[in-house]
Parts: C-alpha cells; sequence; structure tokens
C-alpha cells in the first residue's frame, strides 16, 4: 500500500494533531496560551482522510476548530504552537492566535471565527481554480452548527450555479457549540441538504480516516472534471469541549466516555496485532519527541516586537 | 483606443474604467447581480459581458454574503475581482465578509494573503428611493481599518479612481453617486493610472472652506456661485477619498480660510462629517474664526415620497445656508 493510504501513516498524522493539542492544553495550564481554544479531539481522521488524497496546490479553508486541518495538510507546527503560544515566530506572528490563523505556504486560507463565513471565501478560491484551469480543488470545512447559518446556504448554492470545484466537509460532531444539532434542525442527516443545491451529498463515518479518504477522493475527481461540488458530511464525536474552558454540563453522563472506546486513534489500536501495536507505539514516541522539539522551538522565538502593531493593514 | 478625451457621462465614464481593467488585466473578473448578460441594472456593464464573455463577467444569484467572500478568496489565490453591489444599502447584508474577512485578511495573515479586490456599489438618495434604497454609507466603510474608500463626484474621477482601485492590492469600496450618472463631464480615458488617495480644491476662494463629497461636491460648488453674488468667497474641497483622506489639503485650506464648513448627503450623528470636523478641531483649532458647521441630513430614514424626502436630503441651499452662519 502507498503511504498515503497507510494505516501507519494515518496514525501517524491523527498522533500528530492529537498530541499537539494535548501539549497546547498542557501550555494553557502553564499560562503560555492567552485565550480560548477550539480543540479536535477526536475528529481528526476527517483532516488526515481528505489531506491524503488532496494535490498540494489544492485550497483548504477551515473553521476555528482548525488546528488540525492545517496540520494534515503539513503546517509547520513550530509556527503553530508559537502562534497559539502568541509568539513572533508564530505562523501569522501572534496576529491570529488560535482560531484565526492562516498559512500561504501551503495554500491554507485559514481559520475562521465567524461560523459558516468560509464557505463563500472558499468559493472564491474554487473560482480562481476553475479559471487557473490547472485542476486545482477548494475544501472547505465547517461544523454542524454552521449549516444553520446564512452564509452556507448562499455560498452552497453559489457553488452549484457556477459548477465550482468546492468540496464542502461537514464535521458532525453532534454538537451546535453547545446544543445538540438534532434540537437546531428537523432534519436527521446534514447531507440531504445537499439535494436542495442540486448536488451530491453522502453521510460517512468519519471516524476512519480510510473511509474519508474514500469518500473525499470521489468527491475531489468529481470536481476536478469540472463537474461541481460535493457535500460531505462526516459523523464524529467530540472528546472535549465546544472551547478549551467548557466542561460540558449539556453532555449526558457517560457520552464521553462512551465516544473514547470508539476514536479514530483508540479504533486502529483496537483492531491492532501485537506486532502493528509496537509500531504504533514507537510512532507515538517519535510523534511525542516531534513535538517537544517544536514547542522548543516556539518557545525560543520572541513576543512579538510591539512597534509592528500597525503593521499590514493595508499593502 | 477611443480619443483621448471624451465628454461622457458618469455612468459611462464607470463603464469605460471596467472595460479598462478588462483589458489591461487579465486578471480582473467582475461578477454580481444582473452585471452580465442584463448589462447592470444602470448600464455600467453594457456589452461587456458580450465582448469578454462568460469567464469575465458573470451573474451571480442575489446573495451578497456568497459572492463577496467569493471576492476574497479569488483574490486571495491571485484574481483580482470587482464585485458589484447594487445598491449601497445591500451591503449591509454582507457586512461580515466587508468587515470581519476583507478588511482583516491581510492583517490577520501578517501581509501573507491580501485581498485586491473592488467593490462598486452607488449610494444615495433618488425621487421616490425609499429607505433601503437611499443610504449613503461612507461612515459605515470608513470606520474600518483594512479598507479603502473612494467616492467620486465628477465623470473623469468615476473613470480615474476605479482604475486606481483595481490595481490597488487593498480591498477598495467605490460608493457611485446614482443621482450624478446621467451628468456629464471630459474624461481623461488615455491618462496614466493614479495611485490611490488624493483629494482636490476644485474652487479657491479666500473666505470660508467647504468640504463636501459624492453628489454634495457639485451643490457645493452651485453654492459657491450662489455665494459669490454675495461677496463671500468660498474655497470647495473634494476628498475624493475618504480612505485614505488627504487630510493635509483640507487643513491646509482651513487655515488659509480660518472657516470650515462639511456638507454630505448622509445623516449627521456620526457621519464622516463628524470625523473632518473632530480632526480640523485638534488640528487646526488657532486658525479657526468660527465655529466648524456640518451639513447633513437630520437623523431619520429616508422616506419615499418626494414631498418629504426634499425636507430631509441636503441641498446646495443648504450649504449656502451654513456658510452665512460661518462667515458672519
Amino acid at each position: 500500500m502507498s503511504a498515503v493510504g497507510d494505516i501507519v501513516h494515518m496514525y501517524r498524522e491523527m498522533r500528530r494533531i492529537r498530541a499537539f493539542e494535548d501539549r497546547l492544553m498542557d501550555l494553557k495550564a502553564g499560562g503560555e496560551v492567552p485565550g480560548s481554544m477550539h480543540l479536535t479531539n477526536g475528529q481528526e481522521a476527517i483532516a488526515v482522510g481528505v489531506a491524503s488524497i488532496l494535490r498540494p496546490d489544492d485550497y483548504v479553508t477551515a473553521t476555528y476548530r482548525g488546528h488540525g486541518w492545517a496540520i494534515s495538510r503539513g503546517s509547520d507546527l513550530t509556527g503553530l504552537f508559537a502562534e497559539v503560544m502568541a509568539r513572533s515566530g508564530g505562523v501569522n506572528g501572534g496576529r491570529a492566535g488560535s482560531p484565526y490563523f492562516s498559512d500561504a505556504s501551503i495554500n491554507f486560507l485559514g481559520e475562521n471565527s465567524i461560523v459558516g463565513a468560509g464557505v463563500p471565501i472558499a468559493a472564491g478560491a474554487a473560482l480562481s481554480a476553475q479559471r487557473h484551469g490547472q485542476g486545482q480543488v477548494s475544501v472547505v470545512a465547517i461544523g454542524d452548527g454552521a449549516t444553520n447559518q446564512g452564509a452556507v446556504h448562499e455560498a452552497l448554492n453559489l457553488a452549484a450555479a457556477l459548477t465550482l470545484p468546492m468540496v464542502l466537509v461537514v464535521e458532525n460532531n453532534i454538537y451546535s457549540e453547545m446544543v445538540r444539532i438534532k434540537d437546531m434542525t428537523k432534519i436527521d442527516q446534514l447531507a440531504i441538504r445537499a439535494e436542495g443545491y442540486g448536488i451530491p451529498g453522502v453521510t460517512i463515518d468519519g471516524n476512519d480516516p480510510h473511509l474519508v479518504a474514500a469518500a473525499a477522493a470521489e468527491a475531489v475527481e468529481r470536481a476536478r472534471r469540472g463537474e461541481g461540488p460535493t457535500l460531505i458530511e462526516a459523523m464524529t464525536q467530540r472528546l472535549v469541549g465546544h472551547h478549551s474552558g467548557d466542561a460540558q454540563h449539556y453532555r449526558p453522563r457517560g457520552e464521553v466516555a462512551e465516544a473514547a472506546l470508539d476514536e479514530p486513534l483508540q479504533r486502529i489500536r483496537n483492531a491492532a496485532d501485537a506486532a502493528l501495536l509496537s509500531e504504533l507505539d514507537a510512532v507515538d514516541a517519535e510523534v511525542a519527541a516531534e513535538i517537544e522539539r517544536a514547542v522548543d522551538a516556539a518557545r525560543a522565538t520572541e513576543l512579538p516586537d510591539p512597534n509592528t502593531a500597525k503593521d499590514h493593514v493595508y499593502a | 483606443m477611443p480619443d483621448a478625451t471624451q465628454t461622457i457621462s458618469y455612468i459611462q465614464a464607470v463603464q469605460h474604467g471596467l472595460r479598462w481593467s478588462l483589458e489591461a488585466l487579465d486578471d480582473t473578473v467582475i461578477f454580481g447581480e444582473d452585471v452580465a448578460v442584463p448589462g447592470g441594472p444602470f448600464g455600467a456593464t453594457k456589452n461587456l459581458h458580450r465582448d469578454f464573455g462568460s469567464d469575465r463577467i458573470f451573474d451571480t444569484p442575489i446573495s451578497e454574503t456568497a459572492f463577496l467572500g467569493m471576492a476574497l478568496g479569488a483574490a486571495m489565490t491571485g484574481l483580482r475581482p470587482i464585485a458589484e453591489i447594487m445598491y449601497a444599502d445591500f451591503m449591509f447584508v454582507a457586512m461580515d465578509q466587508l468587515v470581519n474577512q476583507i478588511a482583516n485578511t491581510r492583517y490577520v495573515s501578517r501581509g501573507t494573503y491580501g485581498a485586491p479586490l473592488v467593490i462598486r456599489t452607488q449610494q444615495g438618495y433618488s425621487s421616490g428611493s425609499c429607505a433601503q434604497h437611499s443610504h449613503s454609507i461612507e461612515a459605515y466603510i470608513a470606520h474600518t481599518p483594512g479598507l479603502r474608500l473612494a467616492v467620486p463626484s465628477t465623470a473623469d474621477d468615476a473613470y480615474q479612481m476605479l482604475r486606481a482601485a483595481i490595481v490597488s492590492d487593498d480591498p477598495v469600496v467605490v460608493a457611485e453617486a446614482r443621482m450624478l450618472y446621467p451628468t456629464k463631464g471630459e474624461v481623461r480615458l488615455d491618462a496614466p493610472v493614479e495611485p490611490i488617495g488624493g483629494g482636490r480644491i476644485t474652487r479657491e476662494g479666500a473666505d470660508v472652506t467647504v468640504v463636501a463629497w459624492s453628489r454634495m461636491a457639485a451643490a457645493a460648488l452651485e453654492a459657491a456661485e450662489e455665494l459669490a453674488a454675495e461677496g463671500i468667497d468660498v474655497e470647495v474641497v473634494d476628498p475624493r477619498w475618504l480612505a485614505p483622506l488627504d487630510f493635509d489639503l483640507i487643513a491646509a485650506s482651513v487655515r488659509k480660510t480660518g472657516r470650515l464648513v462639511i456638507a454630505h448627503e448622509a445623516n449627521l450623528t456620526g457621519g464622516f462629517g463628524a470625523e473632518i470636523a473632530a480632526r480640523a478641531a485638534e488640528e487646526c483649532f488657532r486658525d479657526l474664526r468660527a465655529p466648524i458647521a456640518r451639513v447633513g441630513a437630520p437623523d431619520v430614514p429616508t422616506p419615499a415620497a418626494p414631498a418629504l424626502q426634499a425636507v430631509v436630503i441636503p441641498s446646495a441651499a443648504d450649504v449656502v445656508s451654513a456658510v452665512r452662519r460661518v462667515v458672519r
């Protein structure tokens, strides 16, 4: 099997995201991260699965729960740590923080702190891709709650009408911030909304990176062929709160513990034989070392120079 | 190439500016509601779809949020979009994309992404226009760091400032004046492309400075002629751009005349006139021989009935009254 589809490769990429965020929580506890964060624990298979089939020149747009999307696309861990730690070495020099960073070096158009607002922007990248004619696609991730935002409806209709090469990935973690999505809409599966825009919509198990990759490959190939957008609803669960300080009192007792038995990393471990388990243990150790090197490098960068606070407002 | 200088209407000047951009810049695309096949609700894009095709100019659904966001994503990835918001009032439908997305892009990415896009719109009242088709939106736009704002008041400026906006690497809102669309003037079609910014003294005078833009720039000139007959010598300054604002030009004029009147069509509270007045008070206080006066609409929505509009829409007569107050 190629490296892209390899289970160890998928596991490693998911572990890098999990370890990055776990380390950020430590750093936050130690006072090294200002503000709140929105972590993606439990949802890593979606970003990793999609990233595994994308080309480097494809565009990706995410939500404020977007650390995993940047990491899966190859953003430098030191730059990401430094950004969330508000240091000058951050990928945006401390101007964006955890919920709003972007990385032009990997065509990551950025996270977005406004629910649903990234979909129109992703449609614009898809317009560029269409016009440039190189077969690029624009992938945009949103949460289940964002499907109720006007911007998402408008942009999906627009992308469909203009046959733009866009793939919308709905990370359905069953909670729309702090309320159940089922209480916020009368439909059981969000993917059926695709029919209203005249585009394909599928609901898949979002905790399996290979299933995600397969669905994404179909949607991306369709977009590259010039056949327009697809909506993929990837079912998953959040193992953590809406934001880093969220105690999740609104979740039923035992829900998170049960979800933890089936989260993407654990699922691979559950099915692994002894040889694979020892390989995965080695991956964990390698990733832990990589994370520590990145944290040290991020810490070594200065705080942002106050004299630059007014830079980059205009060209 | 058309004759170097032609006498054409303001709306034709806009059309020439758009045509220039499609010819000069390969990455320019134009989109909005009714702009392509119908040729634009006011004719600004007439024949452009015929001549440049759907790759360069196309119609969008009635979805301001979606297509302003699309303009941003396209600008971030190598295109130079010109999006048309049909009436400036409809900008409010898409304020998130304008204020939270477009305006922030360069800053939060530390300059690694930019948003070189133009949003064309037209503003102000017209006969029978209701409260949702009459807003003058300049204060909302100028308040937002990261955006540039053009308020052209003549046909030549409509052409020159649109071209300046298109080549700028910043996001620019060009707020045209609907009431001025039929007005004609000489347009220098082969003039070099200007940088953005820079105001103009449109009439020299010694007694009082009137700063006015958009439709009120012409009203100020009309008022100045009337006042000249009374022996009051009015200097008229058209700032042309409210962001970046050429305040040095305004300050120099105030230092010369010692009096300042600011006239705009928008209502007064929090209007851009208040910003100019505040800066003049801060920077030119010792040069002022009279209190600063502002002309604007009262703080009421714009009524549809012309008989009611006549009461609330500022006119040359209102400028005349304000000037008389400050020179008294």
